[in-house]
């Protein structure tokens, strides 16, 4: 009984599926070595000279006036909500799509693609809304709130 | 169940001796193995990473009739190298009233999210590290994680111009992640499955059988893509969150030494795991040309270096993008994205759906070959 049998076998059955999970964890782990190491080289080998104007924020030169921890500009609070619908969307729509074709061998071809099709219509609503609100232009949308 | 590199490389009987030498240990025989092939992948990437940055300058060089970098080592090939020594060399500065853990956390996550995604990357038919049956799905959810490295960079330096580098940076990323998902998504469907493996198999023989050639929809479907990997990407025409012209440096104008070299790093290997990617969806993985069936070794050393030279050549396309185009202004930006790329991808979604029903999955060379 040679290394394969025995792995497919059912004695270590679940060793196997979460070994296709272990190279994550080693290259994570060498991600965050690597980092401390080079980290570590640096303590040894960089000149330590701190002074004020070094850990000031680099401003061209000016004085920096206030901190960046302020408030931004509302649009990037938009493209988030917009990204979140889209990308929930395309999550679940992966699972079809994985057994579309599968779908399609046995003979429901047609009936996959009046779901799939009714389920993207709806993403396609959603991006024709923001379309129309003007979401979707960076500068327009600031000019329409303005005529309110 | 998951194809790994171990229950790939369990086939041959050198794998038994192996197994025996570490005395019928399995777990720590998978470990090691692992181990090796991790440290050999990592230090490849990081030199391909490193030589990147040489071919950057180098080819810009090439394109603006300048000789580039040629002191150090033959033709300048050991730049990389220099630039890495200096980076170690240099005083670590943070502003005092930067968020310190943040501070330290961004690189690291940029480096994590990058390291993460070569675990699926299917150099060949074996020697992937692992197959999982949710490859492309896990590639494009640990990807993320550089997105919010380049945000926290941007809003742990407490710099204005890091602020908005960062802010350009995050919204940039998120818009140009839904074109290249979707386009993605095309690829599932016709594959049938989220494995690379599956993927890659299912384009085997001429470059006719590859995913780009398969009907009109993949073949936009493919650029759809490569523009939105190069937004993903940072990389011109869309390097808006680190425009030199406009905001110093971005996102890491607050960074020195080592933590800018790790952001540097993690920047360049993602532009090589994002042709990888390109060259195992749409244009054949590292699929011999020829139809041979046995699986040896050499095969699979030969299929690695197509996979590599498919990558490469991507990589030095995306360079060549980069001095050639303008930049983008941020408004044009995202308009690009939502008002064209988004629904071109849903587009040549619907296309794809479609024409598997209709053509009942067969390719254009196949239905012009009269299967």
């Amino acid at each position: 009984m040679n290394f394969k049998d025995r792995y497919l076998s059912g004695e270590t059955m679940i060793q196997a599926q979460f070994d296709g999970l272990m190279p994550i964890v080693i290259l994570i782990s060498v991600a965050i070595l690597l980092f401390l190491g080079g980290h570590f080289l640096s303590v040894f080998l960089a000149p330590k000279k701190p002074s004020v104007l070094k850990s000031t924020p680099y401003e061209c030169g000016e004085e920096p006036v206030g901190t960046a921890w302020s408030m931004f500009n509302v649009r990037f609070y938009v493209v988030g909500l917009i990204f979140i619908i889209f990308d929930v969307e395309s999550v679940l729509m992966f699972p079809v799509a994985v057994i579309f074709k599968e779908l399609n061998e046995m003979g429901h071809g047609v009936y996959a693609l009046v779901i799939f099709l009714s389920f993207i219509s709806v993403l396609l609503e959603g991006i024709a809304y923001c379309w129309k609100k003007g979401d979707l232009d960076w500068v327009k949308s600031f000019q329409t709130s303005l005529k309110k | 169940m998951n194809q790994t590199l171990v229950s790939y490389l369990s086939q041959y009987t050198f794998f038994d001796s192996l197994l025996a030498l570490f005395g019928n240990n399995q777990g720590v025989l998978t470990f090691v193995i692992y181990l090796v092939f991790v440290l050999i992948i990592v230090g490849m990437c990081a030199t391909i990473g490193g030589l990147g940055t040489y071919a950057e300058r180098k080819i810009s060089a090439d394109l603006q009739l300048r000789i580039g970098p040629n002191r150090v080592g033959p033709y300048g090939l050991l730049q990389f190298l220099a630039d890495g020594v200096k980076m170690i060399t240099k005083e670590d500065v943070m502003p005092n009233s930067a968020d310190k853990f943040l501070f330290y956390l961004a690189p690291l996550l940029a480096l994590i999210g990058v390291f993460a995604t070569l675990a699926v990357l299917p150099f060949s038919s074996g020697l992937a590290m692992a197959d999982l049956n949710v490859g492309i799905f896990y590639l494009i959810a640990i990807s993320s994680l550089v997105g919010v490295a380049v945000f926290l960079g941007g809003y742990a330096s407490n710099s204005k111009w890091s602020m908005l580098g960062g802010l350009r940076g995050a919204s940039q990323i998120i818009s140009y992640e839904i074109p290249v998902t979707i386009s993605i998504l095309a690829i599932t469907l016709i594959a049938g499955g989220m494995s690379f493996g599956t993927i890659v198999g299912a384009q085997k023989g001429s470059p006719i059988n590859w995913f780009i050639f398969h009907n009109p929809f993949t073949f936009i479907g493919f650029f759809v893509y490569f523009i939105g990997a190069l937004a993903e990407t940072n990389r011109a025409p869309f390097d808006l969150p680190e425009a030199e012209s406009e905001l110093v440096s971005g996102y890491h104008t607050e960074y020195t030494g080592m933590r800018f070299g790790f952001f540097a790093l993690a920047e360049y290997i993602e532009v090589f795991v994002v042709c990888g990617v390109g060259a195992a969806l749409f244009l054949g993985g590292g699929n011999l040309p020829l139809p041979i069936e046995i699986d040896i070794i050499p095969v699979q050393l030969a299929q690695f270096a197509i996979f590599m030279t498919k990558a490469l050549l991507l990589y030095y396309v995306v360079i060549w993008v980069r001095w050639t185009f303008p930049r983008l202004r941020v408004d044009q930006l995202m308009s690009i994205c939502w008002k064209y790329l988004t629904p071109i991808a849903i587009f040549n979604l619907v296309g794809c759906a479609i024409w598997v029903v209709v053509f009942n999955g067969h390719s254009v060379a196949q239905i012009l070959g009269g299967h």
